[in-house]
């Protein structure tokens, strides 16, 4: 009971101290499970992000649960988790009540266009990196292009379009490697 | 009904927003058109409050969107049942597969899958711009030309290098002052 409530504080901490989750993360991961608590190493914690990149969720939550499941099974990885939401969780809610009272105001509505175009320029800021880190090939662009006009002008899901990518990744890779051999 | 609804939603979203918080935009993007729970510019809001506030941005933006759906309730509800997947998927990963990011078809399928999320959250991005741009809900559709001269600004200021690891808050609270400066 003593070491659950002890990693449900644990992430509790590290989901209330960062601001941005992945890799803003990291700082603050190293030093409160590697350094003060010892649960994992620096090598297995980049193992951990290097699965929680490639697997479905938020980055910040399966490294939780890996760290978690590993110091007490199914429990512990529950634990780390709810105390890495629950900051999230508390300061969110206030934030959207205070807001909802607030949204009517001139001066809130002028600052939240103004937000807005911020957020619009850090968008595509983000679409730039993630395109130069994930487009490796024509494949790529080709992907990327027809996922775009796909979103635009057809009905079908988002999921769908993530589900079919996959699915070419792995097709055409197969092939290549048939090729090769 | 809205929880089931709910639940059924934000557990597909942990499902299938791969590699990381901004992969989620896409999907709530989907949930904006489909439900009644909040709109794509109130998306633009909930991505600024994530981004300026603790704890990852996914956890975050499934909150926002849970209160704005259904209350307190809801947030709590969107928040776990968005975790769900991944608490099953890691336990799974960590007992069976410990090289699994190593699996040659895992590698394979994001080859195919990190474009595409790439290009969902560009159109999540153009349909959060054309909202901030133009208003296009009056007879003749109306341009906000100094929204989008302020964009291209920050964005090129974005593209310096002595900027690029400043803190989005210092650009979300940047664009909230010129915001009520310019009447935007």
């Amino acid at each position: 009971m003593k070491k659950l409530w002890e990693l449900y504080v644990t992430f509790l901490r590290v989901g209330g101290l960062t601001f941005g989750g992945g890799m803003a993360m990291l700082p603050m991961l190293k030093k409160e499970v590697i350094e003060k608590k010892g649960w994992t190493n620096e090598e297995e914690l980049l193992d951990i992000y290097a699965i929680g990149q490639c697997t479905p969720g938020i980055i910040a939550v399966n490294t939780s649960t890996y760290i978690g499941y590993e110091q007490a099974g199914i429990i512990g990885a529950v634990c780390c988790t709810l105390g890495m939401v629950t900051p999230s969780l508390i300061i969110i809610t206030l934030i959207a009540t205070i807001l909802n009272r607030f949204i009517a105001e001139p001066l809130v509505v002028h600052a939240l266009s103004g937000i807005r175009v911020a957020v619009c320029a850090m968008m595509l800021n983000t679409v730039i990196s993630l395109a130069r880190a994930g487009i490796k090939d024509k494949l790529g662009v080709l992907l990327f292009l027809a996922g775009f006009l796909l979103a635009t002008f057809s009905p079908i899901p988002t999921i769908v379009l993530v589900v079919c990518a996959a699915v070419i990744g792995i097709f055409v890779n197969i092939r290549k490697e048939k090729a090769g051999s | 009904m809205i929880y089931l609804t709910l639940f059924i939603e934000f557990f597909k979203i942990g499902l299938f927003s791969i590699g990381g918080g901004m992969a989620t935009v896409p999907f709530l993007m989907d949930l904006a058109q489909k439900y009644p729970w909040f709109t794509a510019s109130e998306l633009a809001d909930m991505i600024a409050i994530s981004e300026s506030t603790p704890g990852p941005i996914g956890i975050n933006m499934a909150t926002y969107a849970g209160f704005h759906a259904a209350g307190i309730p809801g947030a709590v509800l969107a928040t776990l049942s968005l975790v769900s997947p991944a608490i099953i998927i890691i336990v799974i990963i960590a007992k069976f597969m410990s090289d699994f990011s190593e699996n040659k078809y895992v590698r394979a399928a994001f080859y195919g899958i990190r474009p595409m999320i790439a290009s969902l959250i560009g159109y999540a991005v153009w349909q959060i711009a054309v909202i901030t741009f133009a208003d296009l809900t009056q007879p003749r559709p109306v341009f906000h030309y100094s929204s989008m001269g302020i964009c291209l600004v920050v964005f090129l200021l974005l593209q310096w290098k002595p900027l690029k690891k400043l803190h989005p808050i210092l650009w979300i609270g940047c664009g909230a002052i010129l915001g009520i400066l310019f009447r935007l």
